[in-house]
């Protein structure tokens, strides 16, 4: 039965296709639980692309604490800890002691690591602990479902601060990178965000350099993602980018807060 | 080649980890153990391993978590507002069954209490603690000698269930000092295989991930189902205690720890005074001898149970002895230690009464 259509299709097979774009071979073929428009899914995606790049999926280990992002091991294919919430740095510290030559990342959100964990954050900084923090601000709890987060941003109103959030009682959104940016223990300090492709390269970028710069030895990477929560905001996908712009990015300019100089790099 | 030395509790204990082939320490300084903090900074780095002094309690306890599940031989140290503060990562440790050694050298409490001795975390490490269904092995030191022999005992029960161990004990034995022998301990030998450990995936095995979390509860179930088999298998393997002078005793004293080297000296007084008195002393206190005290309260008129506390293990001896015989008690709280002579007062106060079948509580009436 040899009609057009099929004369076509063998026409097609014989074109030879040059691959453009594949799933990296360390993201899991899986259905994942985050919700459309969120940036998990695309830091997730660039962050198992470098570890394919970099050849290094032996030698990585991730840990993922308490968030939206709990379950991160369930679409990775790489060794990972799920650790207590706000506990991944010391996780991490334990891990990198007794793996110093390993890889060792720590994917946290802001409650996570502005909040309950802030003194693990901070001190794993101040020792200089040779590991990369991804650090995902989205100004929410996503992950229990909206409540207000250290870092949410003046006036926003989330399902515990439903009169918007009150600088005077509820104090002022916290700046963690800017924060560590000033320890002499923190190598790599950079703000980033994976909203459209401008952003998500240079967000590789700056994530590959991080991972790069833990063979070192000098110090903490931190690479904050500024991102977005359409569920927790109450936005379409669209919506909640165009607010992220506008609302977070004003609080939380993109670009290094920290980056090392020439002689910092010789190793 | 065995050593002999003289050496403080803490040292003795430090000491030993070193000599069990320990990797990482992770620490707080709380008194009165701070110097196993110190003894582990000086000797651990020349020998090859890693100490840390962390921020808290709690970071301590979360990197044991994290060079646990990386494969390594591990071990924090503290005092009970310390141990309190780890009480989550060992939960989290206990579910997702990694093996360490804890040790907490109990002062009195509650709250931020006393640096003197005590035994009034008892509940804390034998009946939980954190939350959730799980249990520690717990081991009980009554001298130098044992701070150190538990110390190579723990690591190896904790490989070989991969559970957390801990080692309960006091600042009574860790500040003094006694002679202590360190036996022959290969740590190569008692190299455990880890192929669940994080190590990095390499491409002939598939990923390893320690977690707690199952969100289904079907899974959950099996999960806490998989750590209850294991604890039965605990409880009928591990079970470890000792007597004293039990073979005649009309009296039987139970006691752990410091209690017991006091009961000990009490009995030595209630035999020249004509009491055949003798002693069990549980070295788990979980799993917990039940069965062979349930045994001896058949023997015996009367149990005195020493504690230094309002009376906490005196639950279990009462569970294991099933209202067979009165059950006394003698305990001092918030650092004070019971004298032999006290407890013996107490004794001769409540025997015939409690030979006759009337309670302690009446006889105060």
């Amino acid at each position: 039965m040899s009609t057009q259509q099929d004369l076509i299709c063998e026409q097609i097979d014989n074109i030879k296709m040059a691959k453009v774009y594949e799933r990296p071979d360390s993201l899991l073929d899986v259905r994942m639980h985050y919700c459309p428009g969120c940036g998990h899914t695309t830091t997730h995606k660039i962050l198992m692309e470098i570890v394919d790049e970099l050849q290094i999926k032996n030698e990585v280990i991730g840990v993922a604490p308490v968030g939206c992002s709990v379950l991160a091991y369930d679409y990775l294919d790489i060794d990972m800890q799920q650790a207590a919430h706000g506990r991944a740095t010391a996780v991490a510290t334990g891990i990198k002691a007794v793996q110093p030559d390993k890889y060792v990342f720590t994917y946290q959100g802001d409650g996570d690591l502005a909040a309950i964990g802030t003194a693990e954050t901070i001190h794993s900084a101040n020792r200089g602990e040779n590991f990369l923090i991804v650090f995902i601000n989205n100004g929410i709890y996503g992950m229990t479902g909206g409540q207000m987060a250290p870092t949410t941003p003046i006036g926003e109103k989330t399902a515990t601060s439903p009169y918007g959030r009150d600088r005077a009682t509820m104090g002022a959104p916290i700046d963690i990178t800017g924060l560590l940016a000033q320890l002499p223990g923190t190598f790599y300090a950079t703000r980033q965000s994976v909203h459209d492709a401008k952003a998500v390269r240079k967000a590789k970028k700056a994530l590959t350099k991080a991972f790069q710069y833990q063979k070192l030895n000098k110090g903490l990477c931190i690479v904050e993602i500024v991102s977005n929560c359409p569920s927790g905001w109450k936005l379409t996908p669209y919506e909640s980018n165009q607010w992220m712009i506008e609302h977070m990015m004003s609080l939380y300019p993109p670009g290094d807060v920290k980056a090392p100089s020439k002689e910092d790099l010789q190793s | 080649m065995s050593e002999v030395k003289f050496m403080k509790g803490n040292e003795a204990l430090a000491e030993a980890a070193i000599r069990a082939g320990l990797d990482a320490y992770f620490g707080y300084p709380i008194t009165p153990q701070s110097e196993i903090l110190e003894y582990l900074a000086i000797h651990v780095p020349k020998r090859g391993g890693v100490v840390l002094q962390a921020e808290s309690e709690v970071a301590a306890i979360n990197m044991i978590y994290g060079a646990a599940g990386a494969g390594a031989r591990v071990m924090t140290t503290t005092s009970s507002p310390g141990f309190s503060l780890m009480q989550e990562g060992i939960s989290y440790i206990a579910s997702a069954q990694l093996p360490c050694l804890l040790a907490n050298i109990v002062r009195g409490g509650p709250g931020l209490g006393t640096i003197q001795p005590s035994q009034g975390d008892y509940f804390q490490a034998v009946k939980g603690g954190g939350h959730g269904d799980y249990h520690l092995i717990v081991l009980t030191p009554s001298t130098v000698q044992e701070m150190a022999d538990f110390v190579y005992l723990g690591f190896d029960l904790a490989d070989k269930y991969l559970t957390p161990v801990m080692i309960l004990t006091d600042g009574a034995l860790g500040q003094g000092m006694e002679k202590v022998t360190f036996p022959d301990y290969d740590p190569a030998k008692k190299k455990v295989a880890k192929p669940w450990a994080t190590t990095g995936k390499s491409p002939n095995r598939s990923k390893n991930v320690i977690t707690s979390l199952y969100l289904q509860p079907e899974k959950m179930e099996q999960i806490n189902e998989e750590l209850q088999a294991k604890y039965t298998k605990i409880r009928a393997n591990e079970v470890r205690w000792e007597e004293y002078l039990t073979e005649d005793a009309e009296v039987l004293f139970t006691a752990f720890g410091l209690g017991s080297r006091i009961a000990r000296k009490t009995i030595q007084l209630a035999r020249e005074k004509g009491i055949k008195a003798g002693l069990f002393r549980p070295k788990t206190v979980w799993p917990f001898p039940y069965q062979r005290l349930k045994e001896l309260a058949q023997q015996v008129d009367v149990i005195m149970d020493v504690e230094l506390n309002a009376g906490q293990m005196i639950e279990d001896v009462r569970l294991a002895v099933e209202g067979a015989v009165p059950v006394l008690f003698h305990g001092r709280m918030g650092g004070m230690i019971p004298t032999p002579e006290e407890v013996l007062e107490k004794l001769e106060a409540n025997l015939q009464p409690a030979q006759a079948g009337i309670s302690q509580q009446e006889v105060a009436l």
